[in-house]
């Protein structure tokens, strides 16, 4: 994977008694970036193109990178929500525009249908988290039942992206990338990837909204981002060629360019 | 010595089909009169059993051609009156992945009552493949274990009326087993265990722990047992807590034995041919486990590869190489009685022998190895610990 060197720094703050490891970097309008499923990488380039244009803001979620260990009540993304809208109050962060990737999207999705007041603007990139079809049809892929050194082919559309190894990996980067993996089961191991109450609270979310899609997703495809344009009022969406699952690491001038025409169309709060 | 008849009330005339037998088997490719007949042969040979003198283990699986028994304790229901003498052991009831201890409790004090207090219960984890099934979280697997297992025997013991009971895993307004068990205040509770770790949680309570066909779990598991059985219990732990199940295969002449071990083995194989997606769910194995596996880019079963030397076993596996890893006793009755009696001096002894039989070995070839085992293994195997509990 082509990676290059961090654009910003990170540190450990503390929230509700957890440590979280929050990365920042650039300047200019807030991007609170919620990461997806296998964690935040603060290498891949998309970040240092949001960063030359915006001042991003990263935090590992608990169980994720080097934050600590979720608290003992937190079962669900629903609970992770209220930990977010601690962080949220805590950094009194305002004007946000939060961008949520595929877990990352399920969770800002979460926040927003409680409480936009911090809140400019929200992006969903490949989301996963509502479940919109019938009880034996499946809108989003178990990528828990399928082994993590296969989940590239799932989600990558690129073969080059498709064919990419771990084995490269220092024992500690592969460690972190398990228990992200761990964590994310913890989350979104049943309902698989969504929440049974969440698309009955979407019409809540009432600030600009971008969805964001890759034409070729396999773990959510695009007829399923549709359904999300329709439960989101403000939303507009814009499904990116030639990517998959991630869009941000397969197109990530597309992918931040959109971005950047959002945040452009956001009031200030 | 006790020994256990198990079989895993397979489906081996799918075993040839190139599908996965577990997980995904398409129920289509089971025969229903064939099933039928197979069943009703392995309800059969647990009477046999029972009328040989020997108890009866049971087992669980779920959506996999290598086990039709979805239910322990319903198999022991059945046997319960089919049989007169034999102890009715399930092995387990996979409570990690059975979602209502309440019906866990109620299912085992109906199989206690109806057999006059032949139960002995195992409440065990189970597969973790069956995660996929249950849907129990694998992360939380472990906590959620334990608090069912505390449910389950609390409901099996509270006797003056219902439980009310609430936490984040279980919600019960009256918790409330009607009958109530049959053996006071409970079942003898048994655990399966591959870890050192548990074993040690089985002995501060006193349960039989049984290991099943791994010869180094044994003898990483007996010790830990014995260590803190007498520290908790403050004298050496009896042998009737420690179990080991073994493929124990007799007959008349060594060829003959050995031909139906090659049989039986063939389980070993289907068993082996689960698909890479479900062996691992998230949080089962610690992160640098998995980091490892991430990086190998592969998955394996934990089964074991290579002779005690560390010479890889031919693929499959020959009766003779299980033989020497301790898996499988196969030969005549003599040479069966040796290699249990080797292994048994290996890890200091132990009280109950679990012996597993099972297709493709053919019904007639069942009986006749069980009736060799119950008449010249069985009795030389009971002198031998009565021997060892003397000295």
């Amino acid at each position: 994977m082509q990676t290059q060197a961090s654009s910003g720094t990170a540190r450990q703050i503390q929230i509700s008694g957890i440590d979280i490891d929050l990365w920042e970097g650039g300047t200019g309008r807030s991007l609170l970036l919620l990461h997806p499923g296998d964690g935040f990488d603060e290498t891949a380039p998309y970040v240092a193109e949001l960063a030359s244009r915006f001042h991003v803001i990263a935090p590992s979620c608990p169980g994720f990178g080097r934050s600590g260990d979720p608290a003992p009540h937190m079962k669900s993304v629903d609970d992770l929500s209220y930990f977010y809208l601690d962080l949220l109050d805590s950094l009194d962060l305002r004007d946000l525009i939060v961008v949520g990737f595929s877990f990352g999207g399920w969770l800002a999705a979460e926040i927003a249908v409680k409480n936009t007041a911090r809140m400019a603007g929200l992006c969903l990139v490949d989301t996963v988290g509502a479940k919109f079809s019938d009880p034996m049809t499946r809108d989003i892929a178990d990528l828990f039942s399928l082994p993590l050194y296969q989940h590239p082919q799932l989600i990558y559309h690129q073969e080059k992206w498709r064919q990419k190894s771990y084995q490269a990996l220092s024992d500690e980067q592969a460690t972190v990338l398990a228990r992200n993996h761990q964590t994310f089961g913890l989350f979104g191991w049943a309902p698989t990837l969504h929440s049974r109450h969440l698309r009955h609270r979407l019409h809540r979310i009432n600030i600009p909204t971008q969805i964001i899609w890759g034409a070729e997703d396999r773990v959510v495809c695009p007829d399923y981002g549709r359904q999300w344009l329709k439960a989101i009022a403000p939303a507009q969406l814009t499904v990116i060629d030639d990517a998959g699952h991630y869009p941000q690491i397969e197109q990530p001038e597309p992918f931040v360019r959109t971005v950047e025409q959002f945040v452009q169309r956001c009031p200030r709060s | 010595m006790q020994s256990w008849y198990f079989s895993e009330q397979s489906y081996a005339p799918a075993w040839d089909e190139p599908v996965s037998p577990k997980v995904t088997a398409p129920s289509s490719l089971v025969d229903p009169e064939t099933a039928h007949r197979l069943l009703s042969e392995y309800i059969a040979e647990c009477k046999l059993a029972d009328d040989l003198g020997m108890n009866i283990m049971t087992n669980e699986h779920h959506a996999a051609y290598t086990c039709m028994s979805v239910s322990s304790l319903m198999t022991l229901a059945v046997l319960a009156t089919h049989t007169r003498k034999a102890r009715l052991l399930a092995l387990g009831v996979p409570i990690m992945n059975r979602m209502d201890p309440y019906r866990v409790a109620e299912e085992a004090a109906y199989v206690d009552v109806l057999s006059r207090g032949r139960l002995e219960l195992g409440l065990i984890k189970g597969s973790t493949f069956e995660l996929y099934m249950s849907n129990s979280n694998p992360v939380t697997a472990n906590a959620r274990y334990w608090e069912a297992h505390d449910l389950v025997l609390a409901a099996l013991k509270k006797k003056d009326g219902p439980i009310s009971y609430e936490s984040d895993n279980f919600n019960y307004r009256y918790l409330n087993v009607v009958p109530p068990c049959y053996q006071e205040p409970t079942p003898p509770i048994w655990m399966t265990t591959l870890s050192p770790a548990m074993a040690r949680e089985a002995a501060q309570r006193g349960y039989v722990i049984a290991i099943t066909a791994v010869a180094r779990a044994a003898r990483a598991c007996f010790p830990a047992y014995r260590e803190e059985y007498e520290r908790v219990h403050g004298q050496p732990a009896p042998l009737d807590r420690l179990c080991y199940l073994g493929q124990v295969v007799v007959a008349r002449d060594e060829a003959t034995a050995l031909e139906r071990a090659r049989k039986l083995l063939r389980f070993n194989e289907a068993s082996e041919r689960i698909d890479a997606r479900y062996i691992n769910p998230p949080g089962v194995m610690p992160p640098s486990e998995n980091a490892r596996l991430l990086k190998s880019g592969s998955t394996t079963t934990h089964r074991n590869k290579t002779l005690p030397d560390g010479t890889p076993m031919s693929n499959p596996p020959t009766p003779r190489e299980q033989i020497i890893n301790h898996v499988l006793f196969a030969g005549t009755p003599d040479q069966v009685y040796n290699q249990i009696k080797t292994f048994y001096d290996s890890v200091g002894g132990f009280g109950n022998l679990l012996v597993q039989l099972g297709a493709p070995m053919g019904h007639d070839e069942i009986c006749d190895s069980l009736s060799l085992y119950a008449k010249e293994v069985m009795p030389r195997l009971q002198a031998l610990t009565r021997s060892y509990e003397m000295a």
